[in-house]
């Protein structure tokens, strides 16, 4: 296959459908068209971690990145995600784009360790819940999971404020960490609270080396 | 859900099972979807299936004369059976079913291609 250009992955990517009414407590943003382009783009072209691979995306949501993995030649995608509305915007999302080799599996990713999943994937990537809600340290719950179930690379997004934490937990759970990109991070007015029509953070985009403590 | 899928998936996180694998398959509804075939990612990925799941899911998908229900050796000299396991584990897709834990009988449904694996609190 040949390989997708950027432009045309993006292109791809705003026919993705996203929340129909994002969870505040699962932190539902979706993951920009943009962003997941670049992403993935940046892991088949610097890294070739996604062509013909075994991918697995936690916490995929709507699919978004799974879809930009699948686009760019994976071999097979699974994505991992908690909520059941997410997973039917997941399927929706794959049917009508006629997309092959893209699974989503409705489950708890905290619960995928010790599981047979455990060193099977290829490249893991995701965009997890920051954790800044209700639910304290989520990304770095997912991040170890994500480094458990990777066998080579892990490609994610964490809040630029936690850098030297992650870099640091990093190397305990085994792998080597270094940010590939700050990004502002647009955030729309998904939610009330939100006084802004919409809120720039600051994020990292994190790649993560198995095995190279 | 496609059948490599299947291969990984286990109840092991409920509360007392000690293996919860190969989860017993049901299937009630499949089609098959058409991707491109990749000897090389099918031989890789080789020792991370249990035969025993695989060779399980091939008689639920019909598909035991494709499939030997023993692992012969040096599979990556034959491309045929690549060609037919490639077929099995990426090419059926598994819309409506079930999946049961070998240990306890929970019933995991297999809805809209999507295994629901969520366990409640008090399984856990």
């Amino acid at each position: 296959m040949a390989r997708m250009k950027l432009r045309k992955l993006e292109e791809y990517l705003q026919g993705v459908d996203g929340f129909e009414q994002p969870k505040i407590l699962l932190e539902q943003y979706p993951t920009p068209p943009h962003i997941a382009a670049c992403m993935a783009h940046h892991m088949q072209s610097q890294h070739e971690d996604i062509e013909g691979k075994l991918v697995g995306d936690l916490g995929c949501g709507c699919g978004m990145l799974s879809i930009a993995s699948t686009l760019l030649g994976a071999q097979l995608t699974v994505g991992f995600e908690l909520d059941g509305d997410a997973v039917d915007t997941f399927r929706g999302n794959v049917v009508e784009m006629e997309l092959p080799n893209v699974d989503c599996v409705r489950a708890d990713v905290l619960q995928l360790i010790g599981s047979k999943w455990e060193k099977s994937f290829d490249t893991v990537l995701m965009n997890p819940p920051f954790g800044t809600k209700h639910n304290a340290g989520m990304d770095m719950r997912f991040l170890e999971v994500a480094l458990r179930l990777a066998n080579t690379a892990v490609y994610s997004l964490h809040k630029t404020s936690t850098r030297s934490y992650i870099q640091k937990k990093a190397l305990e759970w085994g792998a080597r960490g270094s940010v590939v990109a700050e990004l502002r991070y647009n955030i729309d007015a998904s939610y009330k609270f939100h006084k802004q029509k919409s809120k720039d953070i600051e994020v990292d985009f994190w790649r993560f080396e198995i095995g190279q403590e | 859900m496609k059948l490599s899928t299947y291969n990984f998936l286990t109840s092991m996180a409920i509360k007392g099972v000690k293996v919860g694998f190969p989860l017993k398959l049901t299937i009630s509804k499949k089609e098959v979807v058409e991707s491109e075939f990749n000897p090389t990612f099918v031989e890789r990925i080789l020792p991370k299936l249990d035969w025993s799941a695989v060779y399980g899911a091939a008689q639920v998908a019909e598909l035991t004369e494709d499939i030997p229900s023993v692992q012969p050796e040096n599979i990556g000299e034959n491309e045929l059976l690549l060609q037919k396991l490639h077929h099995l584990l990426f090419e059926i897709d598994v819309l409506e079913g079930q999946l049961e834990c070998p240990e306890t009988g929970r019933v995991f449904p297999i809805t809209d291609g999507i295994p629901n694996m969520l366990l409640n609190e008090d399984e856990v």
